[in-house]
């Protein structure tokens, strides 16, 4: 794995959400209401919507769109919806947010 | 033959390890004992309790004099150490050294201070030791005190406890969203915070100190970054300790955050060893006594040249402050694959949330009632499965039975002189009594009290104060609950919010028992609406419970992208606006531009990243957001009228410009949409509004509840009045009794529907209730008539827009 330094968990809003800009699609970054920080893919399988635009509540997102709601630990959809969005490893140290590089896409800085 | 032992730091965790010394080895050791502070060991976790006045100095002092005596410890009390000389085994004391041959280092943490301008005042101190606590004793000798405390965890709020409990004006500054953050979640939070505000102490959270202001040398005030005073007499530091290791350090010991140890309590020098908060040991420090004990007897066994290890374990909070009562222990924050289990008893206020992750506990936090915590933790301690209790668990280990929480609870909690009917200002008590005086249908109850007999909204709630006192004799109709966290209705919910003045989201989900932490997609806006409107001043909006297009100022297309509309004031607009429109469309390569509906021009197609600085553009131009994506104020379509039309009888375009000035950027529980038209032939629409206003010879037809969405609905007819004074006075109070009473996301016409044409024409038509409705609005106007785009294109806000990192470019470095 190769640790890629991204941001400060302050930078994402309480029970809210940011992007980054990747080489497999844009990731979003979702910051839950105790303070948890998880990646997962920006784009809902259903039709498409940002998913970094969504309500942030308990450890799930709701897409904008149509309302599909994703757990983010494990990137299901819940309830009667069926789909899936790839999540990432994501680390926090010293409040600072660490994503694998590998994982998305990213080759390791020489 | 004895050895020579030196002990420096006389704290929690050498006290307790010499016990263990003299208990299994009396005799084998030579003790010398150095402190910094002028005493021997006391129980520091005691300290709060002698600030608050019960406990003296004397009852938290661990060892005394004939102990040292007995054990033989020589004391070099008041005398801090200021070398360690390795090589040579010597220890260097401010008055002389003293040789060793097994070293001890248990200097424990010192306080962190930030930092701020004004630090190194004369009335700035931390809280670790006797001294400081005297200090705040002192402080209550002066009449009308106060102190700022910053720091709302552990420390910070049994120091704010202490002062205020000796009658001192206390003010907690706390960075964070609410208090206690890293042992507590939100909820816990709250409860904390109501019981702390009832002591007197004034809580601010989430506010960041900027610097403190002084006086001749002496602490005269907190500014905060906001800039808010607050004076005060001393300041209080509690925001954090960082292992004390400078000594350490320069003795060339092994030092990471803390000085490293193995698992023996050995540093990188076999002859030195260390304990207490000043260690690290596998990546980890300390900040409870808990494991410190631990490590006392661990360190002491190696002395003894037995064999013994640390291994840390999972430690529980408790605050000590008379009156609140809450634990925390374990995880319930971070981590994979956890699910939560909540229980709220609004009557007692109780809340307990427990973490499971697979079939294990993990965290559990509790406020009110905290009986089962040892439970909790020893679950969490043993790693012990828990999966078939898993239903019942949280009501602890008297309860493996299967209670059911109680979907009644928070109407059971209110007291008898909360409002339930707000039109006629009925309490739950009178309805008990009517209850009890023989009334058994809601229809008998009406009759009686006339609860719920007006608008109808109250009703769900009046029904279930019945079945509290009646019991199995009343069949509760079954009503539909704003979203599964709750069993409470929307109509509920609103009314209970301004009964029981509940003023945070916390506060909602607390004392109106939900049952999930904070709320989910379809309750968290409409709770967030709910507060805004009743609470103008008070209620924060939240922009992280809004729907992507009121928290971004723009509407979210299919394709992710938005479409930006500003407002054209009752649908008039200039050569200068268009042409800064026609610039944005340019610069931004907008590819749609269409003329709307509600007379304006939308531009759609625009990617978020480009927002806030075409916004600033056309802000530039003095053109402000059009609220075309928001529940509330759209447009106001007006015809040209009199000063155009030969029909024309009023000024329609004066009147409607006039409407959308006053009305602008205030939320609403839907979208609304006016119109005014100039004559009767109604060019401009204004009978399938939301208000319509026709204007005729002798006045103003006003109406209300059309739609031409899904459902088409004509205008009902309102009022009608003579000059355009009345008819914005009368827009504006309708719109304020449609934001206090109708559901989230029903328009007009559905709330109108629900209750009841005849029930609006009455609450508007008496001339002080209307008055007091546009006051309120007025209020709220005070807040929300801002400019969103205006907001949010300064650089802070507008980094939102950006997104984090982009990782497709290649690395600079
Ligand atoms: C007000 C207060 C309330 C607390 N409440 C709780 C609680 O409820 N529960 C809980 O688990 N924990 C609580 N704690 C934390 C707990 O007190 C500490 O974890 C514990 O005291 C640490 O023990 P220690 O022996 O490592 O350090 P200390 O007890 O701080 O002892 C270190 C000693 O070393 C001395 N020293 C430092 N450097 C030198 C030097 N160079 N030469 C000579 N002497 C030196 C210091 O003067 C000090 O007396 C509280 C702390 C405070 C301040
Ligand atoms: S509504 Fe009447 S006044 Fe207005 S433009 Fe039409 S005809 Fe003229
Ligand atoms: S695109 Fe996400 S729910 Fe339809």
């Amino acid at each position: 794995m190769s640790w890629i330094d991204i941001g400060a968990v302050e930078d994402i809003p309480l029970r809210g959400a940011r992007l980054v800009k990747t080489p497999v699609g844009c990731v979003a970054l979702f910051r839950t209401g105790e303070n948890e920080v998880f990646a997962a893919s920006d784009r809902c399988p259903h039709k498409g919507g940002p998913l970094s635009e969504g309500i942030v509540h308990g450890r799930a997102v709701t897409c904008p769109l149509h309302n599909w709601v994703f757990d983010l630990e494990t990137g299901r959809a819940q309830g009667a919806d069926e789909g899936s969005i790839p999540t990432y490893p994501l680390r926090v140290e010293d409040g600072r947010l660490l994503i694998d590089g590998e994982a998305v896409g990213r080759r390791a800085a020489a | 033959m004895t050895k020579k032992l030196v002990v420096i730091g006389a704290g929690m965790a050498s006290g307790r390890m010499l016990e263990h010394l003299f208990e299994d080895a009396p005799g084998n050791w030579d003790v010398t004992l150095f402190n910094a502070e002028p005493r021997g060991n006391y129980n520091r976790l005691m300290l709060s309790p002698v600030l608050s006045g019960e406990k003296t100095f004397a009852e938290i002092v661990t060892h005394d004099a004939d102990w040292y005596d007995a054990h033989g410890v020589t004391c070099r009390f008041g005398e801090r150490v200021v070398e360690i000389d390795r090589a040579a085994k010597v220890v260097v004391g401010e008055k002389g050294e003293v040789a060793y041959d097994k070293l001890v280092v248990a200097t424990g943490s010192d306080p962190f201070m930030i930092p701020l301008p004004g630090h190194d005042l004369d009335g700035v101190i931390p809280y670790r030791d006797l001294e400081d606590t005297e200090r705040m004793m002192r402080l209550s000798e002066t009449p009308g005190a106060r102190a700022v405390v910053i720091g709302g965890g552990l420390l910070g709020l049994e120091a704010a406890a202490g002062m205020a409990a000796r009658g001192v004006d206390v003010t907690v500054v706390h960075l964070m969203g609410h208090l206690m953050e890293r042992q507590l979640d939100e909820a816990a939070g709250y409860l904390l915070r109501r019981a702390l505000v009832e002591k007197g102490i004034t809580v601010r959270c989430a506010a960041n100190s900027k610097q403190i202001l002084g006086e001749n040398g002496h602490v005269k005030a907190l500014l905060l970054d906001d800039g808010t005073e607050l004076p005060c007499d001393l300041l209080v530091m509690a925001v954090g300790i960082r292992p004390s290791v400078a000594l350490a350090k320069s003795a060339g010991l092994a030092v990471g955050r803390g000085v490293h140890v193995d698992d023996q309590m050995v540093t990188s020098d076999p002859d030195v060893l260390a304990l207490g908060e000043c260690v690290e040991h596998d990546g980890a420090v300390f900040g409870l006594v808990a494991p410190l004990y631990d490590q006392a007897k661990v360190l002491a066994e190696t002395l003894m040249g037995r064999a013994a290890a640390f291994r840390p374990k999972e430690v529980a909070t408790k605050l000590k402050v008379t009156g609140c009562d809450l634990f925390s222990a374990g995880d319930f924050a971070e981590g994979e694959g956890r699910e939560d289990i909540v229980f709220r008893d609004p009557a007692r206020g109780v809340y307990k949330r427990l973490v499971l992750e697979g079939p294990r506990l993990v965290g559990a936090v509790m406020y009110g009632d905290t009986a089962d915590g040892a439970w909790f933790h020893g679950l969490i301690k043993d790693r012990e499965d828990v999966s078939e209790m898993r239903e019942t668990l949280i009501f602890g280990p008297a309860f493996q039975g299967g209670a059911q929480a109680d979907p009644m609870a928070a109407v059971a909690a209110l007291p008898a002189d909360a409002e339930i009917c707000g039109c006629n200002g009925v309490c739950k008590g009178r309805i008990v009594e009517a209850v009890e005086g023989g009334a058994a249908t809601i229809e008998d109850v009406r009759a009686v009290t006339k609860a719920s007999g007006s608008c109808g909204t109250c009703t769900g709630l009046v029904e279930q104060v019945m079945a509290l006192s009646l019991g199995d004799d009343f069949v509760m109709p079954t009503a539909k609950p704003v979203c599964g966290c709750t069993d409470l209705t929307h109509e509920d919910v609103r009314r209970l919010i301004k009964a029981q003045e509940l003023k945070s989201q916390p506060a909602v989900w607390q004392e109106l028992g939900w049952s999930t932490p904070n709320g989910c997609h379809v309750c968290r806006p409409a709770v967030n609406y709910y507060l805004l409107a009743d609470w103008p001043l008070e209620y924060q909006d939240d922009p992280q419970s809004r729907f992507v297009n009121e928290r971004n100022h723009a509407n979210i297309q299919k394709d992710g992208t938005y479409s930006v509309v500003p407002r054209m004031w009752g649908g008039l607009t200039n050569a200068r606006e268009l042409r800064a429109i026609a610039d944005a469309a340019d610069k931004y390569g907008v590819p749609t531009v269409k003329v709307t509906g509600g007379q304006r021009i939308d531009l759609l197609g625009v990617r978020k990243e480009d927002l806030p600085a075409m916004w600033a553009d056309l802000n530039r131009a003095g053109l402000v957001s059009g609220h075309a994506y928001s529940k509330g104020l759209r447009t106001v379509k007006t015809c040209v009228g009199r000063e155009h039309c030969r029909f024309g009888t009023q000024d329609s375009t004066g009147l409607g410009v006039r409407l959308e000035k006053r009305l602008w950027g205030a939320w609403t529980p839907h979208k609304v949409k006016l119109g005014v038209s100039g004559c009767p032939r109604n060019c401009a629409e204004a009978t399938c509004k939301d208000l319509g206003i026709v204007c005729v010879d002798s006045g103003f037809e006003i109406g209300v509840g059309g739609a031409a969405g899904m459902d088409l609905k004509e205008i009902q007819p309102l009022v009608k009045v003579a000059t355009e004074g009345e008819a914005e006075e009368w827009s504006v109070a309708f719109v304020q009794l449609y934001r206090e009473h109708a559901k989230y996301l029903d328009r007009p016409y559905k709330w109108i529907a629900k209750v009841g044409m005849d029930w609006v024409r009455e609450a508007l038509s008496d001339p002080a209730e209307r008055a007091a409705l546009v006051a309120r609005f007025d209020l709220s106007q005070t807040i929300y008539q801002k400019d969103p785009w205006a907001e949010r294109a300064e650089p802070a806000q507008a980094r939102r827009f950006q997104p984090l990192a982009d990782l497709t470019l290649e690395a600079a470095e």
